[in-house]
């Protein structure tokens, strides 16, 4: 009598836990963003008109995107963008600590978010506060004088092998 | 089978009690549900919370008649449709605000009123866990009300919050507590937009008050077999003291009935709150309503300074003078750290702190530290004030860990 109740049992629980991961999933599914949101992110800037140590802001995929074009004389550094002659960074406007957009004070030549103090240099590294790790990098791809942002070119994809951004 | 009387009326008192057993019912849960006489006004808490989480309700279902879940159109559904178009839409507005800031101040003094009696424990574990989800869960039920305006604090709100699940830096144990994907999952979209507002409006005014009137259910059952405690957390015999109020020794007995003796004080305390409550809905209900909220949700632009309401303040105090990791560790310690109380603390003795040796300097030290934490939190975060709110974090922590230890000796002495 015992087996054939166990074995009642478990069909009854083998059958409700499948549809209950089959509802699971179907849940996550109806959670994740929609293919509408996942196609719109994709963005090209033109990087010509920006002027040395002005900040530019312009909007990928909701997020604020920060460009700023180095000046001739500051040090090299991996993390610019050569587009036509200049350097520019080309940074996720969003303080990698939880998220507020960072002011760009022009005379310090420094990043500060006002949220909870982070600090960053004008190439968006950290240099004081709570975010753990530099501005990240956009996936970008050059075309003449502009970005793609959302395609990923092979000045990113070495950028990314670097270690000097997480993908967004 | 059961004797059913078949000459009773439909609905008659006798025949609802062959049916329902409507008098036991009513003895349980109201006229022999006794409580001990010992108490004061702080043990009208819980019915206070109980008639405020009812205003809330009810203010909500008349704001749910014109709010639009629409980041096009939630701002002005809400700041000009119902506070200038509705016929005292600003009425219900002001107060599910009020009720909303308020609350939680009423939710700290019953939380602050068990610890001191030492009502967490010796039976009462599950009143002080059952309390503390809910605690959690009106947190949650806040913070996705207060998106729904979709003006700058809402957004921005929902833009740092969200990111903590993010988890731990990727650099942490090989990125293993590292979840970004998860962000956008929760959001449905890379920032807050749309599909963010919609989910959290339906958390809003669906499941998440389903959830909590399921966990004041269990709230209220946990509480019935232990009984209230009372000012000196003396053990009472319940059946012997009920037996001699039943007898008519009213005056001799410890207890009295929950209805309708201790319900008439609860109403009496209800009635000096509400009265207080009423003057902020209709004179000052400008200190539940932040001004940066006024402003239309923008992308593009983090107000200058942002700071949770005041009742997050402490907690977002102790994420925020550490870095991210550290910060992140910091702040699931404090969302845990009170559930933890009952096993803490390991002192058998059930008295008022005042009594309870050490224990006294712990509970007003936390006080007053939580006191500070909320005052440093809502400071910009610059020179002396991080210093301070670093200190006011790990005296927090500190405090927690020490409780133990503190417990223990008093055990001794």
């Amino acid at each position: 009598m015992s087996n054939r109740r166990d074995f009642m049992g478990m069909a009854l629980g083998s059958f409700a836990a499948l549809g209950a991961l089959g509802a699971l999933y179907a849940a996550k599914r109806t959670w994740d963003p929609l293919p509408s949101v996942k196609s719109a992110g994709f963005t090209t800037i033109d990087l010509s008109p920006a002027q040395e140590n002005v900040l530019v802001t312009e909007k990928w995929r909701g997020k604020p995107i920060f460009i700023l074009k180095q000046p001739a004389n500051a040090p090299k550094s991996d993390r610019e963008i050569h587009v036509a002659g200049g350097r520019y960074l080309v940074v996720v406007g969003l303080c990698t600590h939880l998220g507020c957009i960072p002011a760009y004070l022009a005379d310090k030549k420094q990043f500060k978010c006002a949220c909870h103090g982070g600090e960053f240099d004008s190439l968006g590294v950290n240099t004081f506060g709570p975010p753990p790790r530099p501005l990240d990098i956009p996936p970008f791809k050059i075309s003449g004088t502009s970005v793609i942002l959302g395609e990923t070119g092979p000045e990113y994809e070495k950028m990314l092998a670097a270690g000097l951004t997480l993908k967004v | 089978m059961a004797h059913f009387d078949e000459k009773a009326k439909p609905f008659s008192h006798k025949w609802l009690n062959e049916r329902m057993a409507v008098d036991t019912v009513k003895k349980v849960l109201s006229t022999e549900y006794w409580i001990p006489k010992d108490i004061n006004f702080l043990w009208a808490m819980g019915m206070i919370l109980a008639a405020t989480f009812g205003l809330l309700i009810i203010s909500g279902i008349f704001l749910l008649m014109y709010y639009q879940p629409s980041v096009s159109g939630a701002f002005d559904s809400v700041n000009h449709t119902i506070m200038s178009e509705v016929g005292f839409g600003w009425l219900w507005r002001h107060i599910h605000g009020v009720a909303a800031s308020v609350v939680f101040l009423v939710i700290y003094i019953h939380m602050f009123t068990g610890i001191y009696y030492g009502s967490y424990k010796r039976g009462r574990e599950m009143i002080w866990l059952s309390g503390m989800l809910l605690f959690v869960l009106f947190s949650a039920e806040a913070f996705s009300g207060y998106m729904l305006p979709w003006g700058q604090m809402s957004y921005w709100a929902g833009m740092v919050i969200t990111n903590l699940f993010e988890g731990f830096s990727p650099t942490i144990a090989g990125g293993v507590a590292n979840f970004p994907g998860f962000v956008e999952w929760l959001r449905g979209d890379y920032v807050p937009g749309q599909a963010f507002l919609t989910r959290f409006f339906m958390l809003h005014v669906f499941l998440l008050p389903l959830v909590i009137i399921a966990v004041i259910v269990l709230h209220f059952a946990t509480l019935r077999i232990p009984h209230v405690n009372n000012q000196h957390g003396k053990e009472i015999d319940f059946d012997e003291a009920a037996k001699l109020y039943k007898e008519g020794k009213k005056k001799e007995s410890k207890v009295i009935p929950f209805n309708p003796v201790f319900l008439s004080k609860d109403i009496f305390v209800m009635g000096v709150y509400f009265i207080l409550f009423f003057y902020l809905v209709f004179f000052h209900f400008d200190f539940a309503m932040d001004p940066v909220n006024f402003d239309p949700a923008d992308g593009l632009k983090t107000p200058a300074h942002i700071y949770p309401e005041w009742y997050f303040l402490w907690s977002y105090e102790i994420l925020r003078p550490f870095n991210k990791d550290l910060g992140l560790i910091a702040f699931g310690f404090a969302q845990v750290a009170f559930f933890l109380l009952p096993f803490l603390d390991k002192s058998p003795v059930v008295a008022p702190a005042n009594k309870r040796g050490l224990f006294k300097v712990w509970f007003w030290v936390m006080i007053v530290d939580m006191i500070v934490l909320t005052v440093m939190g809502k400071l910009p975060p610059e020179g002396i004030w991080t210093i301070i709110g670093l200190i006011a974090a790990l005296v927090f922590i500190a405090l927690f860990v020490a409780l133990p230890f503190i417990t223990k000796f008093e055990k001794k002495a």
